[in-house]
């Protein structure tokens, strides 16, 4: 069945079971992939999947959810009547409703969708890849962890309202993992991830120049005394910790009593007026963007910290409705429905007086310690109490030289973290979760076993 | 010997689906497969949330899908679809096939049709009419979420509860054929309390496999009890001092540690990828003498307990390290064939989209003869991890475990909570520094992530001592 005949089916199975309102959303992929061991193909792997998600209301507009990947005739049918019954446990506290904007008009970036290139390119690509980061330096023995991936994909919502909206993508992904041994050292790792629309669109030469420079950039390493610093975070890194506490922006994490933040929250400093961030779904750099979420609502940019201030929150269509505002775009499909953000855009804004413009982590050449990469967000972030202790890669830079740290975490607070913000580098990168400058952090807890 | 006559087009499951498996394998084999092995499951899973004094989710879901693995030499092709007629059956072996990109069309064994049905369920069919109804569920977690109300500085309470019911097929070229129900429930409270600007969390998770009753006897009271107590403990505590220390790990969820800081270390998918330490120490001592670790499937109502394991073959205890000395690594399939390391009924994956890999199951370290307090006592100036949050460990073995609940030690007694700390280290510096067993073993349930997906495991311990280990804080 395509999306047409599966709303015509649930739309049809609805009518008999006499249920007048309801949603779905549905996703279809075909994904292939590919792993290596020292030339030799590890897991192959290909799978078809779909699920489907269908909300029904009853006739006290209380939702039921069901959720299944059998879209027979008979699976429907199924999953409308265990959704029917699963509306008898509908939260009574919050209702639910139709995005307001399910039938707005969608912005949909320039389709860039691929076709499959095949396992055998993908095979013979990572072959090649593994051997040239072999080939790159004489201590790295190995590649443990890589893959070469391509996916396809459609994603639907459609409502008893007459809304539809459909959309398919297409996205490859290339991950390298490398270790290095040398003699009397402990081994040590590194990588890179590249993404594109399709396999053709990877950067394979820079993805192995990247997971060797890496690999090879932590040999020299050694332990780093507890103490606090002078730290840099690399765009991915701070990106990273903004979506560990992304909480901050969240209306559902607030109502939920979840967040750092209250209803009243927007308009609260919470930095250096030099840092805007915005939350950008359809960004150009963005492969993973869609154009409406799990509701329908279409996906759009939205200000979350305009000159060091909350300046709106991400909302679902029952969140707006109770702070009186519209739906942002980022909602989930659920009974209880969830809200996340889609891509993080950090920028410098005009307001740079407060900034130490003299800290640039390509020339600096005082003390300073580099985060390369957080690792264990699931485990080392408080998000409710806004407490952070993550272990990272990176170097301590010292004099212009630098050193790979052994082994070490960093702790603090992300209000403390963003109120010590002392400089923002003008230059953006792009990462896999958005894009970020280089953010300079003053007086953060390390703790290493110097 | 091949069955001529197909007596289906698609897998249903209840019935006999012998003749339909035989001509799946046949075909995989005919294209030159050296082994075809084909996972099926149906699900039937429900999950409830309960919020303060509301039910605000109630989520069912229900599926069914195929997972098809050929492998020719040591090379594997996996291949998952949701759809479970022979055509599609046979256009996943197809396209298996294709990805290994096979030539030479012999095989290395003969297929002479599928043993006799091992058929698990018989005694499991009654699960579905025994487990509790959405409306029990609903009315027991309200009773919990309300038990959370003490005081006016809890200011979130929730209570879930997740149950999955798994119908599994597993047939194979070898002659494996059996079939399954396996049955995991779940239930967890959590709370956040807050006075000024303190903030504190409180959150134990409980659950039980093939127990279809427990949830009924479970006790919410003392459940409730513990986690409020947890977060009014850590409600006023200061951030602990980083350094180095000896510590001392609270049993149960403690073992957290152990499971991933070395139980990974010791799957044989490690040694695939030598990312292992311990890939070359079989016999040789890897840790403390005091230290004896087991990894089982066997123990009656654990949660990673299982009657037979994805692969079809059912479960053994493991003896993976006995005093010190490492004894065994956990293995499946592929890792028998590529590592050489006899299977040990540990092959698991989360559901048909994952191929089966070498996974924990119930592990643990086995019980000293100390008590808690003498290991307490032993230290002068330390760390006692009462309650542990989750944690990782890095690609060449560091791990860092969050401590969620966390008292210093001084002059051998418990004195101020403190929280904010981190445990870091390398498995292989820690485990000989393993110095006292308690005689408290316990065992908790909990998920593991990695590469065959989710799946439900014990970690365990007794409480332990480690003599020096670098604590992360401020």
């Amino acid at each position: 069945m395509n999306s047409k005949e599966i709303t015509n089916q649930i739309s049809k199975a609805a009518n008999y079971l006499n249920l007048k309102k309801w949603d779905y959303g549905a996703s279809f992929s075909n994904d292939y992939s590919v792993q290596v061991d020292k030339g030799e193909a590890k897991q192959l792997k290909a799978s078809q999947k779909q699920i489907l998600t269908i909300r029904v209301w009853n006739e006290s507009n209380l939702v039921g959810i069901t959720t299944t990947s059998d879209i027979s005739e008979t699976g429907i049918k199924k999953a409308l009547n265990q959704a029917n019954i699963a509306s008898d446990f509908g939260n009574k506290n919050e209702s639910t409703e139709f995005s307001p904007l399910a039938k707005d008009p969608i912005k949909v970036k320039e389709v860039k969708k691929r076709n499959p290139v095949g396992i055998k390119k993908l095979l013979t690509l990572l072959r090649e890849a593994e051997v040239k980061l072999l080939e790159s330096h004489e201590s790295i023995k190995s590649v443990p962890y890589n893959g070469l991936s391509e996916s396809f994909f459609e994603r639907v919502y459609a409502n008893s309202e007459g809304a539809y909206r459909s959309y398919t993508n297409s996205q490859a992904a290339l991950y390298l993992y490398a270790r290095a041994e040398e003699k009397n050292k402990k081994p040590r790792s590194s990588g890179s991830i590249k993404l594109g629309y399709g396999v053709d669109d990877l950067d394979i030469e820079s993805c192995i120049k990247d997971a060797s420079n890496q690999t090879i950039s932590h040999l020299n390493y050694s332990s780093i005394k507890t103490d606090k610093y002078l730290i840099c975070f690399s765009p991915e890194s701070f990106l990273t910790m903004i979506n560990a506490f992304s909480s901050m922006f969240n209306a559902r994490s607030i109502l939920d009593g979840v967040s750092l933040s209250k209803k009243d929250s927007i308009g609260e400093k919470l930095s250096t007026q030099a840092l805007n961030i915005y939350d950008d779904g359809l960004h150009e750099k963005n492969i993973s963007s869609s154009p409406f979420d799990g509701e329908g609502t279409p996906t759009k940019r939205l200000c979350l910290i305009n000159k060091g201030r909350i300046e709106n929150f991400i909302h679902s269509e029952s969140t707006a409705r109770i702070f009186k505002t519209i739906p942002t775009g980022h909602a989930g499909l659920g009974s209880k429905v969830s809200v996340s953000p889609d891509w993080i855009v950090v920028e410098k804004s005009e307001e740079i007086f407060d900034l130490k413009t003299s800290l640039d982590h390509s020339t600096y050449k005082g003390e300073f310690v580099y985060i390369q990469e957080l690792n264990a967000i699931h485990a080392g972030v408080r998000s409710s109490q806004g407490s952070f202790s993550l272990p990272f890669d990176g170097w301590l830079y010292k004099n212009g030289a630098k050193i790979s740290i052994e082994s070490a975490t960093v702790a603090g607070d992300i209000k403390y973290l963003l109120k010590n913000i002392v400089n923002i580098e003008s230059n953006q990168e792009v990462t896999t979760s958005g894009i970020s400058p280089h953010i300079w952090v003053d007086n953060l807890s390390i703790t290493g076993d110097a | 010997m091949l069955s001529s006559q197909i007596k289906s087009n698609e897998i249903e499951f209840g019935s006999c689906n012998k003749d339909l498996l035989e001509e799946i394998i046949s075909y995989g084999l005919v294209l030159g497969a050296d082994f075809v092995e084909i996972f099926v499951e149906n699900t039937d899973n429900a999950s409830v949330l309960a919020e303060e004094d509301f039910i605000t989710n109630v989520s069912p879901s229900f599926g069914r899908g195929a997972g098809i693995r050929i492998f020719k030499d040591k090379r594997d092709g996996f291949v998952s679809t949701n759809n479970l007629s022979k055509q599609g059956l046979m256009r996943s072996v197809s396209q298996a096939i294709e990805m290994l990109d096979i030539t030479n069309k012999k095989n290395k064994k003969e297929f002479n049709g599928l043993n006799k049905h091992r058929d698990y369920r018989l005694s499991k069919k009654s699960w579905i009419d025994e487990i509790p109804t959405i409306h029990e569920i609903s009315e027991k977690l309200l009773v919990s979420t309300k038990s959370l109300k003490k005081n006016n500085k809890i200011i979130t309470r929730k209570g879930s509860y997740s149950r999955n019911l798994q119908e599994v097929i597993i047939a194979s070229s070898d002659g494996t054929y059996a079939s399954d129900i396996r049955l995991h429930q779940t239930v967890g409270l959590n709370v956040i309390a807050s006075d000024a600007q303190y903030r504190s969390n409180g959150s134990r998770r409980f659950g039980s496999s093939g127990m279809p009753n427990e949830f009924r006897f479970w006790d919410h009271e003392k459940a409730a009890n513990d986690v409020f107590e947890s977060s009014m403990n850590m409600l006023y505590a200061d951030y602990v001092e980083a350094g180095q220390m000896p510590v001392v790990l609270a049993n149960k969820f403690g073992g957290v540690i152990f499971h991933e800081a070395c139980g990974h270390l010791l799957e044989t998918t490690q040694i695939e990828r030598g990312t292992t330490p311990f890939e070359n120490k079989l016999n040789e001592k890897i840790a403390h003498e005091s230290v004896t670790a087991i990894d089982e499937g066997i123990s009656e109502g654990s949660f990673g307990s299982l009657s037979v394991d994805d692969e079809g073959m059912e479960p053994e205890k493991s003896v993976l390290i006995k005093d010190g000395i490492l004894k065994k690594f956990i293995s499946d399939r592929a890792g028998e064939l590529r590592t050489g390391h006899k299977r040990t009924g540990s092959g698991r994956r989360q559901n048909y989209s994952f191929a089966a890999a070498s996974r924990m199951r119930n592990t643990f370290i086995a019980k000293g003869e100390h008590s808690k307090e003498d290991l307490i006592n032993s230290i002068n100036s330390g760390l006692y991890c009462k309650s542990m949050g989750g944690g990782s460990v890095g690609a060449t073995g560091q791990f860092n475990f969050a401590v969620e609940e966390g008292y210093l030690i001084k002059n051998g007694k418990l004195t101020k909570p403190v929280k904010g700390a981190t445990l870091i280290g390398e498995a292989k510096d820690v485990m000989p520094k393993i110095s006292m067993c308690g005689n408290d073993l316990e065992l908790a349930p909990g998920f593991c992530g990695s590469i065959s997906g989710s799946v439900n495991v014990t970690v365990g311990q007794p409480h332990i001592k480690v003599d020096s280990i670098t604590v992360g804080g401020r």
